[in-house]
């Protein structure tokens, strides 16, 4: 499989990897894709009160490409409104980083991470502050 | 050092396509399908060879089948042509290679019916047995380019009407012809065209059926899918590369007036022969490939002739190599030209190549004028 | 010590240089370029001879008598040589045939084209260790069982199935037994004389010889009939037509005769090297090794790294030639199947490594790859959302996952 500079790059220096408490409210949590289908997504978003995500961090199992959509995308959603988090599709990231044609569910899975981490935010939100959360999303 | 002049049973490898080859065997062992870079490495040099190969019979590389020789390349045309052959007719001519001969016979056992069209006294397809033949039960027609022991060149435009016609897949063995003569695929009217490396100074054990892209066709070697599921086997992929090779080599040659110096030769040889007493050119009135001669010296055993000539330092042969084995049976191409059994059978064939001279042309003159005058009355007896 | 490290033996092998110096002999002007079929000049009758050298050698690291060896352009064709020559000759007596799931492409495709032709397949389940239970097998016999292919050692996971064993079962039952020994031969012990096998798939790419050549033995006592699927001048006794590619011929019998003499020696050698990777991975967490490791090939290790994504793995050793799965499913994302049909659940199938070691591995090869596998696991399990789980205690099998 040849992989794009792009995918190289995110593969070798991957950007915002790690974890934030996903108890904390300002913290929402996507989890999605399952083990026996070769790619597993953790993204998480940290969002003020603006509603502003100021940070982004994510942990993925998957191949090069899944690793570098993951990657990407903590870049691109960083400093955007949950609004403007929402408007970015698997396309724009599949062309970003010149997946080929069967690596290109990796690019639908983050997008798919992106929504559930926003939709976990919000339920928090209308739940109101205070309220614990499960420790996997994916539930 | 012997003269080889058998260059349609095969030819010698190019020095330059063994250097093309041998990184291959000594330094890039990938298997092409691995993902790995050693497998990387082998994958564009099969496309690399794709490119040189389909260049040489003008089609796109997509259309290049590799198959592991101008055998399985017959056969995987017309095999893979059984399911739209089934209930239906297969016709192919009368002189073509055992390859595609056998294959139909094994046809026949699976419900296809198998059609002859007749050739001429200098073995071209008689248009009226081409009409008889080739007609709307017709699925797939299989008429040879050129002969490989006449060199007799067919009238592809006349068999691809034919078959257009009648809605017919039309296939062509040119494994004598690339290298020779330029060769333009959709010129032929072919929708399936088989070709062999070690014709061409390329390596034995690779060669290629060409596919028109409108052709849907069905693998006979299942396993891994390499080659687009038409043809699984872990490539062989020094012996590619040296086809790419070759085939390029040959483009060139071609581009270069490599036909105009085979048929410069082949009629000094000719005039030659002309010189000597009894001698017959088989299709000599027929366009031939510029490098063939088959002829017969009357009263002289082919087989004989030939391995005197051998003793004298001169390879020539019989008739098709791949039919050698099977004893003493006169050729069925000459048979199908009407000429008869006695005269069969004293047919020899020269095929000129790379590397012939003029000296090695007069050479086989000069020992053939002394084989038919020395040894005539024991000739003459053993006839008698 | 060159990079990246060849460790995938069991995909290919480069050809050996005593191989490709026989081989340059037979191809050009000055050498035995002649087609062995041309039997009025001294350049066919040289081809010939040479050929009869070949058939001599491979003939003989299998003790079978080259009359036996029928060449072929590589086991693919030889398995469905084999299978579509057996089940088309013996169509009377039969239709059935039993094989397993964890054979090659090269068999199953095969057997799949014969269910479209109605015939009926029997796929066997192989045991967890990936190994055959004899019982099962004898279990799936029928009276219209014309044909049982069992391959000798597995391509993925390198086990070794008791072809003996099998070949005395199908003989009492009169039934034909194939066995592909692609990867086998010149590793492990092949007696035809004492083994029980009518029909035997070899290759010379996976012994140091070239691609594109390979050989079926065709038993002759008792005599096994097959229905030849190339067509033509009748070379190899009407079973398999087309000219025979001399220097590949050769190369395949050089190949097999440096086996036959040093098969023991390297494969001591090659175990050794093997043992020395699996101790240095072995005691890294969750890792888990598939097959059985004493009924197995010296050179092959497979290693599933648990919440490891393979493909990944592959792009972080990219110091390493190895291989996820077979070769010939790799550039599709689909699991091993061969892990699969010994019960590992796809996550583990999905994190497997092949490793195979072979003539030119070294010991300071070995040591650079445990090392290069240990820090990419670590550093993929540091990106690895599972790892995480894993460590917190949670169990995967319990997680309602969002596939899509």
């Amino acid at each position: 499989m040849a992989y794009s500079e792009k995918v190289l790059d995110h593969y070798e220096n991957p950007r915002n990897v790690g974890s934030f408490n996903p108890h904390d409210t300002h913290v929402g949590t996507g989890m999605v894709g399952a083990p026996a289908c070769g790619d597993v997504m953790k993204l998480q978003i940290k969002v003020n009160d603006q509603g502003v995500i100021e940070e982004a961090k994510f942990k993925t199992y998957g191949c090069g490409s899944a690793i570098a959509s993951s990657s990407l995308l903590t870049e691109w959603v960083k400093g955007k409104t949950l609004e403007q988090a929402l408007e970015i599709k698997n396309t724009d990231i599949a062309a970003e980083l010149a997946l080929p044609p069967v690596k290109i569910h990796c690019s639908v899975l983050a997008e798919d991470a992106i929504r559930a981490a926003i939709k976990d935010y919000q339920s928090k939100m209308l739940q109101g502050a205070g309220t614990t959360k499960p420790d996997v999303a994916a539930g | 050092m012997t003269i080889y002049l058998d260059h349609n049973a095969t030819t010698p490898l190019d020095q330059q396509v063994l250097a093309a080859m041998m990184p291959y065997l000594r330094l890039h062992h990938g298997n092409s399908s691995s993902v790995h870079r050693a497998g990387r490495v082998a994958r564009s040099a099969i496309d690399q060879a794709r490119i040189q190969v389909a260049a040489l019979v003008n089609v796109s590389p997509a259309q290049v089948v590799f198959t592991s020789g101008g055998t399985e390349a017959n056969n995987l045309a017309l095999q893979g042509m059984r399911r739209l052959a089934r209930g239906r007719t297969l016709a192919i001519s009368a002189i073509e290679h055992a390859s595609v001969l056998q294959t139909a016979r094994s046809l026949q056992a699976d419900g296809v019916n198998v059609r002859s069209i007749d050739v001429d006294a200098q073995g071209r397809v008689v248009a009226e047995s081409l009409q008889a033949g080739v007609r709307t039960d017709t699925a797939l027609v299989s008429v040879m380019m050129a002969n490989n022991e006449t060199g007799t060149v067919q009238d592809m435009v006349l068999v691809a009407e034919q078959a257009r016609q009648m809605g017919a897949i039309l296939h062509t063995d040119a494994v004598q012809v690339a290298g020779k003569v330029a060769i333009d695929f959709a010129a032929t009217g072919a929708q399936l065209m088989s070709l062999s490396a070690h014709k061409l100074n390329g390596p034995k054990g690779v060669g290629a059926l060409i596919i028109d892209r409108a052709v849907e066709i069905e693998p006979l070697l299942r396993g891994g899918g390499q080659e687009a599921g038409l043809r699984s086997g872990t490539e062989n992929v020094a012996g590619i590369v040296g086809f790419g090779a070759a085939a390029e080599l040959a483009a060139a040659g071609l581009k270069f007036g490599y036909e105009s110096s085979l048929r410069v030769l082949r009629d000094r040889l000719e005039s030659g022969l002309a010189t000597l007493p009894g001698v017959t050119v088989f299709g000599r009135y027929a366009e031939r490939l510029p490098n063939t001669v088959l002829f017969g010296v009357a009263g002289y055993d082919g087989e004989a002739l030939v391995l005197a000539l051998n003793e004298a330092g001169i390879a020539v042969s019989s008739g098709s190599a791949c039919d050698s084995h099977s004893g003493r049976a006169p050729s069925h191409v000459l048979l199908a030209m009407g000429v008869d059994e006695e005269m069969a059978r004293s047919a020899i064939r020269v095929s000129l190549g790379r590397g012939n001279t003029t000296q090695d042309v007069e050479q086989l003159i000069a020992v053939l004028a002394q084989q038919t005058s020395g040894f005539l009355s024991r000739s003459l007896g053993s006839w008698a | 010590m060159k990079l990246p490290i060849y460790l995938d033996y069991a995909a290919t092998t480069p050809v050996d240089p005593r191989v490709a110096d026989k081989m340059m002999q037979c191809l050009t002007l000055d050498g035995v370029f002649g087609n062995a079929a041309s039997r009025s000049h001294v350049f066919g009758w040289k081809a010939e001879d040479a050929i009869d050298v070949a058939r001599n050698q491979v003939a003989a690291l299998i003790n079978a008598d080259p009359k036996e060896i029928v060449w072929t352009s590589g086991a693919t064709e030889s398995d469905n040589l084999a299978i579509k020559g057996v089940a088309h000759f013996y169509k009377k007596n039969g239709r059935h045939i039993v094989t397993c799931k964890t054979e090659h492409k090269a068999v199953l495709d095969t057997c799949r084209q014969l269910e479209r032709e109605g015939y009926e397949v029997t796929y066997l389940d192989p045991e967890p260790n990936g190994l055959i239970d004899l019982k099962k097998l004898e279990a799936a016999l029928r009276s219209d069982t014309i044909l049982v292919s069992i391959m000798h050692v597995n391509n993925e996971i390198g086990v070794i199935q008791d072809v003996a064993a099998i070949g005395e079962l199908c003989r009492s039952r009169g039934i034909l037994f194939h066995s592909d020994a692609a990867q086998s031969a010149g590793k492990v012990e092949i007696d035809m004389e004492r083994m029980k096998i009518d029909l035997l798939s070899l290759s010379a790419h996976k012994i140091y010889g070239p691609k594109g050549i390979g050989a079926l033995y065709v038993r002759r006592k008792p005599r096994v009939r097959i229905e030849a699927q190339l067509h033509g001048g009748g070379h190899e006794r009407g079973m398999r037509s087309g000219t025979l590619p001399t220097h590949q011929i050769v190369g395949m019998g050089e190949a097999f005769r440096i086996a036959r003499e040093e098969m023991r020696e390297e494969g001591a050698k090659i175990q050794k090297l093997r043992n020395r990777l699996w101790n240095g991975l072995r005691e890294m967490e969750e890792v888990y090794l598939n097959g059985d490791l004493e009924r197995r090939i010296p050179g092959n290790l497979n290693v599933s790294f648990n919440y490891v994504e393979g493909e990944s793995l592959i792009m972080a050793l990219k110091s390493l030639a190895v291989s996820s799965g077979s070769a010939c499913t790799s550039s599709s994302l689909e699991p091993s199947y061969v892990l699969r049909a010994i019960g590992r659940p796809d996550e583990l199938a999905h994190s497997s490594i092949r490793f195979s070691i072979g003539r030119f591995t070294t010991e300071e090869e070995i040591d650079y790859t445990i090392k290069a596998v240990r820090d990419s696991i670590s550093r993929l399990r540091e990106l690895s959302p599972l790892w995480d789980m894993y460590k917190d205690g949670i169990d995967l099998a319990k997680v309602q996952w969002v596939a899509h």
